[in-house]
């Protein structure tokens, strides 16, 4: 890159080209502020997001590639375009950042006079996170999480405090995977709101570079601090034809997936479908589709004493509305067949969501659909109930 | 760029009122009513009264064992008594009816909607439960005792399995004798030396007593028992918009969280228990929601 210029460069402007070093500067910047920098990296066999300290953990040279009920990561073709954010998708989002999968709610002690009281919690603040790499989906996903725990009677302290520290930098997709379907839902390709930076690939062979928008007043920050230059139009027509692209792989005419329309009315009016029997033969209840799914809020509560009585601590788990007891009161469970289980998630997720939070519960990532063990596929459930209402 | 470590919300958790944290209270005082049924007297530890509406319900906590949800079952307008009746069918609740005076028990409420009792002000008021199911309206029928002018008729249909299974059996004819709340009581099985009534609920409510066109009902009991009791009283007139339920689910947190007490689009412990019926409409129907 030419025109390396410095600080204030992107003064009234919200958008710059960086360069891979601008990347990397960025992720040091972040650090050595003291953030801890989460990103997408190869772990496993599979890409997850961890803790990144340099460009070099970005999985550069790898591919990921979903199917229904199929996850591939694989080292990308030798021809393909230089990407650093060609794996579509963690197996996890980050969800389990700002919603641990397990906490503690409390401690009590028991005292000399057969009571008991809680201890006082040190309220010590949690980790500065600063994600890299997040999709527009994720971004989604945590928008409607926001309002799950922050903006109902009740907020969760915990999700908010970690909620406020966390510094969102999303990459727009310029490639789908079989499973996407943000297009349908409206999340994505391309990020429109709730980052403080948004980057878009362009894999340009001869110059591979970013152009990065800032969507806040600390996402301006950052940026300013960034060896950068200003984006010209070539930039921002590079951007867009290469998220346009995701787009096209989307679209059912190409062969892509989308959710069908107004199924948040389909599914409040198919509640007795045969349809949900006809799910249920297949599902195996494993709950897989609720722990990978970036929206999915439901968590129980386990109480843990020590062997001699006297503390209790009490911890909140997630929790998957797919386990029997999950509904279980005094003579049993409310909701025994798993067709009914399986109902009561996915009307959950795009039809009741929208009652309860005022936005639909799916983002339209798919993971639900590549971790499903036997690829029970959202978009497919739904149209099969809208096909069988026209005949 | 150290001067980004601004960036940083330097907030805490703040964990003073975090409504997951039970609050100690003190049992004054158990009363065993039935074989498995028993009412706990709490007082706070800090000394501070517990307001509530007639109609909703706490998160008690039995130390080291966990929490259910309970109704309250006390007068609302003595917030220094925190009174639950409890029935003793699962872990939690077995625990809590081997409590003793002096015991420590842990609250989290008041949560949930309330009976609108002043639906019914200048009319007959009707309440109909089943069982345990009366714990829950007794505050609603000690709101209506004090303010016993403001409604027309006030009649309690009330029915149990056996004549053992009658809740608050000496309160009753207070009721009737101070406020001039008639009780009208069934069993489905006659024991002993019952001579009452023997049936279903529902009985009670064909019988009348009540001026349909002018009516309101609260019906707490099991699901069953609710879905025949509004059926039987929309027979008689008094139609689903003025007819009251409480619902019951598994809940965990008790704020609209934890996602465990959804029925269709709502969250019991948050939009309910206490539902007008037609607002729930259909959904009470619904196989395994």
């Amino acid at each position: 890159m030419t025109q390396r210029t410095h600080r204030g460069d992107t003064a009234g402007n919200d958008a710059a080209v960086l360069d891979r070093d601008g990347l990397a500067a960025l992720i040091a910047g972040l650090s050595a502020a003291g953030f801890s920098v989460i990103g997408p990296r190869i772990a496993d066999g599979a890409v997850v997001l961890d803790e990144i300290t340099d460009i070099a953990d970005l999985p550069a040279g790898w591919r990921v590639d979903q199917a229904p009920g199929r996850v591939e990561t694989r080292p990308a073709d030798p021809d393909a375009p230089p990407h650093l954010f060609d794996t579509v998708l963690p197996a996890q989002g980050l969800k389990r950042y700002l919603y641990p999968p397990r906490r503690r709610l409390w401690q009590a002690d028991r005292d000399a006079a057969g009571g008991w009281h809680l201890s006082d919690e040190d309220a010590q603040p949690p980790p500065a996170l600063a994600f890299l790499g997040l999709r527009p989906c994720e971004l989604a996903a945590v928008a409607v999480q926001d309002r799950v725990f922050l903006e109902g009677p009740y907020a969760d302290s915990d999700y908010a405090a970690r909620r406020r520290r966390a510094v969102l930098i999303a990459v727009n997709c310029t490639r789908a995977a079989a499973t996407c379907f943000c297009a349908s839902m409206g999340t994505g390709p391309r990020a429109t709101a709730g980052y403080d930076l948004a980057l878009t690939e362009i894999p340009d062979p001869d110059a591979p570079r970013f152009l990065a928008e800032a969507g806040s007043d600390r996402g301006r920050a950052l940026l300013a601090d960034l060896p950068q230059r200003s984006a010209d139009p070539t930039d921002r027509a590079a951007a867009d034809a290469a998220t346009a692209e995701a787009t096209r792989q989307m679209d059912p005419a190409n062969g892509g997936r989308a959710m069908i329309g107004d199924v948040a009315d389909l599914l409040r009016r198919t509640l007795d479908h045969p349809h949900w029997d006809r799910v249920a033969e297949r599902c195996l209840g494993c709950t897989n589709c609720t722990l990978v799914c970036p929206t999915c809020f439901c968590a129980t509560v386990e109480d843990e004493t020590t062997l001699d009585g006297a503390t209790a601590t009490r911890w909140r788990r997630w929790d998957s509305c797919f386990a029997v007891g999950f509904s279980y009161m005094h003579g049993g469970s409310v909701r025994r067949e798993m067709s009914a289980r399986y109902r009561q998630w996915m009307t959950h997720k795009l039809a009741h969501w929208h009652d309860q939070f005022g936005v639909s519960g799916c983002v339209g990532c798919g993971r639900c659909i590549a971790w499903c063990p036997v690829g029970i596929d959202i978009t497919a459930e739904a149209q099969a109930i809208a096909a069988s209402e026209e005949r | 760029m150290d001067d980004l470590s601004s960036l940083i919300d330097p907030a805490a958790t703040p964990a003073g009122d975090d409504p997951m944290r039970p609050r100690p209270f003190r049992i004054a005082r158990v009363r065993k009513d039935l074989a498995d049924t028993f009412t706990l007297y709490l007082t706070a530890l800090d000394g501070a009264p517990f307001a509530f509406r007639p109609g909703q319900f706490n998160m008690l906590y039995v130390f080291g064992v966990g929490e259910v949800p309970i109704s309250i079952s006390g007068d609302p307008a003595d917030p220094a008594v925190l009174v639950h009746t409890t029935r003793a069918v699962g872990t939690v609740t077995e625990a809590m009816g081997r409590l003793k005076a002096g015991d420590v028990i842990g609250v989290r409420g008041p949560f949930g909607s309330p009976w609108p009792i002043e639906a019914a002000h200048g009319q007959d008021v009707v309440f109909v439960a089943g069982g345990v199911g009366l714990a829950p309206l007794r505050p609603a029928i000690l709101a209506v005792a004090r303010h016993r002018e403001r409604f027309a008729n006030a009649l309690l249909l009330y029915g149990s399995r056996t004549p053992e299974d009658l809740l608050y059996r000496r309160e009753m004819p207070v009721w009737r004798s101070r406020h001039d709340i008639a009780s009208h009581v069934t069993v489905d099985r006659a024991t002993g030396r019952w001579t009452g009534r023997v049936g279903v609920v529902t009985k009670l409510i064909r019988s009348g007593g009540f001026d349909h066109r002018h009516a309101v009902a609260y019906v707490c009991g099991p699901e069953v028992m609710m879905r025949y009791a509004v059926q039987a009283l929309d027979a008689v007139g008094v139609t689903a918009d003025r007819v009251y339920v409480s619902m019951e689910r598994n809940m965990k947190c008790g704020i609209g969280l934890c996602g465990h007490c959804q029925l269709g689009p709502h969250f019991v412990c948050r939009d309910g228990p206490v539902y007008r019926f037609d607002r729930l409409g259909p959904l009470f129907d619904i196989w395994e929601l």
